[in-house]
């Protein structure tokens, strides 16, 4: 960004970033002394291990839970898992499936040597670095030879809550112009400390996130993306409990954009702050190596909060987040940061206060595909009027040169869209991108107008919040309920019995491998 | 699609309301005008055409029109269509189960809840079961309330605690036994495939199981919920959307009320 098309100070922007920068190494400095449940299953699952025993619980569960129960695991499932592979020359998921049948009692394991653990190891990590180095050469092939969508990226959802009815809707979405298919997870899932296994054709509201459900859909948004000629990316959801560990099997998988917020779970499903920004971390290692586009939900704080009052949360809070993902050492290309401002649609001049914040954040964040979303908190059940909403959004959209839209579906808070409303919503968006296409090149802002010096306001005040924050701390901070209005304390909430300190032993290579971006160890 | 620009039908019908013989209105009584779209898993032909042209005449229409039509994927057809209703309803003739109560203002139910109940009425709220939304539940109870009607948590006479969403029933009863709740809301919001109506049934089994279902007030509410509904269930009212605090509170503190009397 050269200039500003609102007259930002940009030294205020610079400050704004150095005090999200304290900030976030404050809460660095915390997670790096830390592991959870969730980080020692996706390692289980970086090593091979897959699978259920025979009441259906995932063998990365068994492994880790076995290790919980002998209290072995602050030295992690990396050292124990290469004792087991020196002692009795198994690969990792015999070992699982050992554990699962009771035939090896892993607490026998005699405390291997580090030189030893590390060549164990060795193997199974370049396997698994390849294996999503693959599919990340898969993407940008793709990429090349098919190309994809003109920014911003249409996003759509489908919800049926079947796998299967999923693809049918994903696959019409994408003839109709979608860029992102997003396949709902069923509610309830972010609080399960368990990932399901198999192909799924049920839930509330969406499927469940599994491996097999990614693999299925991948293939079936390859075969649409071949025919239509583009690239079609697959969007899932690692937020909640088991963040790292689906964030690993999308890496897997070959998906291409993932919900990845630690601050939305924290606020929207009260879920342990310590957990989960020790889920996070890892989690965006993951997805940083993967060539993940990761989305966080800001636009999600003024749900619950006043939208015009607390527009600056929304800015802190991506400041916040942006530096956090830099030290996950995930590139500002593919922080898709959310920041929609959900105001109500009979305040005067709305429109303009909208237009003036989402060119404030393309212009403090010049290289993220950021994520723009319609308000779903005024969607009443007038179709009509809702169409017209989308529209005005869809408006903002393209003037400010958005990187993904999140398409507003006319029956929001009536079901999930059925087939003809996320075709309604791809016609209004295309009509509109394409009509209004240059119009952020052609049309200047006012000098000291009311778009211009609400942007400085909010810029202001996001200053003023990071400042306050820095002072106290994140932690606190949430405990104040300065996010979304909603309070949180620091040893409240789900999951916090899954977090420990990592002993002496404690070894997790990928952390190294995955931020210089090697293939092999 | 159709004969030109002005509608040269006839109106060759009565054009007197009957309330007992009530149809739409497009611009003319009793015209029966409905607008409706739909998806047929059929491919985009004339065929496609006439068979939403039929369907419709299944449906109780009278002149139907296809005005627009799109294939959306291969083998699905999207139609807007127009069609006169046959079918009446006696207007007459309807009764719907109502929460029965006079709606007040803030300062009316505080100042009514120290008249006639003389200490604060305890409430708690929670989005529950799997259900991750709150805005209904906010809307009711925070301070600062939804579309200009103040939330519970303002009300002086009212001890009001949102617990939040995806509450599981045993907590929210722990809760409602730790503070002695008067009054329970229950929120719901995601409905797909009825997942409310087990959660919401699910607590008054607990409820009266703990010997509690009868102490208390319980109230449900969401987009998707009606009062009968809710009567169904075994709660005592239900609000639907277009309900605020004011509602909610009105309704709880008469019905207190009613129920101290009833006991005297």
């Amino acid at each position: 960004m050269t200039e500003s098309k609102l007259g930002l100070d940009f030294k205020k922007v610079a400050e704004a970033r150095k005090a999200a920068h304290a900030i976030a190494s404050e809460v660095q400095h915390f997670v790096e002394s830390y592991s959870t449940v969730a980080v020692e299953r996706t390692l289980c699952r970086l090593m091979g291990i897959d699978g259920i025993n025979n009441n259906e619980v995932p063998l990365p569960n068994v492994v880790v839970d076995e290790l919980n129960n002998k209290n072995m695991l602050d030295q992690g499932v990396l050292f124990w898992l290469a004792g087991a592979m020196i002692e009795t020359g198994q690969n990792p998921q015999q070992i699982a499936e050992n554990i699962a049948n009771g035939s090896l009692d892993i607490s026998k394991t005699k405390t291997p040597d580090k030189q030893a653990v590390d060549a164990a190891l060795k193997p199974y990590i370049t396997q698994a670095l390849q294996r999503i180095k693959a599919n990340r050469d898969r993407r940008e092939h793709y990429l090349a030879t098919l190309g994809e969508g003109a920014r911003p990226y249409i996003y759509v959802i489908v919800a049926t809550g079947n796998i299967y009815e999923d693809v049918v809707q994903a696959q019409a979405a994408a003839r109709q112009g979608a860029d992102i298919i997003a396949v709902i997870r069923t509610t309830g899932q972010s609080l399960l400390d368990y990932v399901p296994y198999g192909a799924t054709t049920e839930g509330f509201g969406g499927t469940y996130a599994t491996q097999e459900n990614f693999r299925i859909m991948r293939k079936a948004l390859n075969e649409v993306g071949e025919e239509v000629g583009r690239y079609i990316r697959l969007c899932n959801y690692c937020s909640g409990l088991c963040m790292p560990e689906i964030a690993v099997m999308g890496a897997l998988e070959g998906l291409d954009v993932m919900l990845n917020d630690a601050l939305y779970g924290i606020l929207f499903r009260d879920i342990n702050m310590q957990r989960t920004l020790v889920d996070q971390y890892f989690s965006r290692i993951i997805n940083g190596y993967a060539g993940v586009i990761i989305n966080t939900g800001e636009d999600n704080y003024l749900t619950t909060a006043d939208a015009f009052e607390e527009a600056r949360t929304v800015l802190a809070s991506d400041l916040i987040n942006e530096q956090l993902a830099l030290m996950a050492g995930l590139p500002e290309e593919q922080m898709g940061l959310g920041h929609a401002f959900e105001m109500d649609p009979e305040l005067e001049n709305g429109f303009l206060y909208e237009l003036a914040q989402a060119q404030m954040t393309r212009e403090i964040f010049p290289k993220a595909p950021l994520k723009y979303m319609p308000p779903t908190k005024f969607m009443t059940g007038n179709i009509f009027r809702g169409t017209i909403q989308n529209t005005l959004f869809n408006q903002i959209a393209i003037w400010t040169g958005q990187g993904i839209q999140l398409l507003g579906m006319m029956t929001e808070a009536v079901h999930t869209p059925f087939i003809s409303d996320r075709y309604l919503a791809i016609e209004n968006a295309k009509y509109v991108f394409n009509n209004m296409k240059n119009i952020g090149e052609d049309v200047e802002f006012k000098k000291d107008g009311i778009i211009q010096s609400r942007s400085r306001q909010v810029l202001q005040q996001a200053l003023e919040l990071l400042q306050n924050i820095e002072a106290e701390g994140l932690f606190t901070a949430l405990e104040k309920g300065i996010f979304g209005d909603v309070k949180r304390s620091k040893t409240g909430g789900k999951g916090l019995s899954g977090v420990f300190e990592k002993g002496n032993n404690y070894t997790n290579p990928f952390i190294t491998l995955m931020k210089e971006r090697r293939t092999e160890a | 699609m159709s004969g030109g620009l002005y509608s040269m039908e006839k109106g060759n019908f009565n054009q007197t309301l009957d309330l007992k013989k009530v149809k739409p209105y497009g611009d003319t009584m009793n015209d029966g005008k409905t607008q409706l779209s739909f998806t047929l898993p059929v491919p985009c032909n004339d065929e496609a055409i006439e068979a939403a042209k039929q369907l419709m005449k299944k449906m109780g229409f009278d002149n139907p029109q296809v005005v627009f039509y799109k294939e959306l994927t291969k083998g699905f057809t999207f139609f807007n269509c127009y069609g006169s209703c046959t079918h009446s309803v006696d207007f007459t003739n309807i009764h719907v189960p109502k929460v029965e109560s006079s709606v007040m203002t803030m300062e009316e139910t505080d100042a009514y809840i120290r008249e006639n109940i003389g200490r604060k009425v305890v409430v708690i709220g929670a989005s529950t079961g799997t259900d991750a939304h709150t805005v209904g539940i906010d809307a009711i109870m925070n301070m600062k309330g939804y579309a200009g009607h103040y939330g519970l948590e303002r009300y002086e006479m009212i001890d009001a605690l949102n617990m939040g969403s995806q509450v599981p029933n045993e907590e929210f009863i722990a809760k409602a036994i730790e503070v002695k709740a008067d009054v329970l809301l229950v929120s719901q919001t995601v409905t797909q495939k009825d997942v409310h109506i087990k959660n919401m049934i699910e607590l008054v089994e607990m409820l009266e199981a703990e010997n509690l279902r009868h102490k208390v007030i319980l109230v449900c509410g969401g987009p998707r919920i009606s009062h009968e509904l809710a009567k169904e269930l075994g709660y005592d009212a239900g609000f639907s959307f277009n309900s605020y605090a004011d509602d909610v509170a009105s309704y709880f503190v008469q019905e207190m009320v009613r129920r101290k009397n009833e006991k005297i």
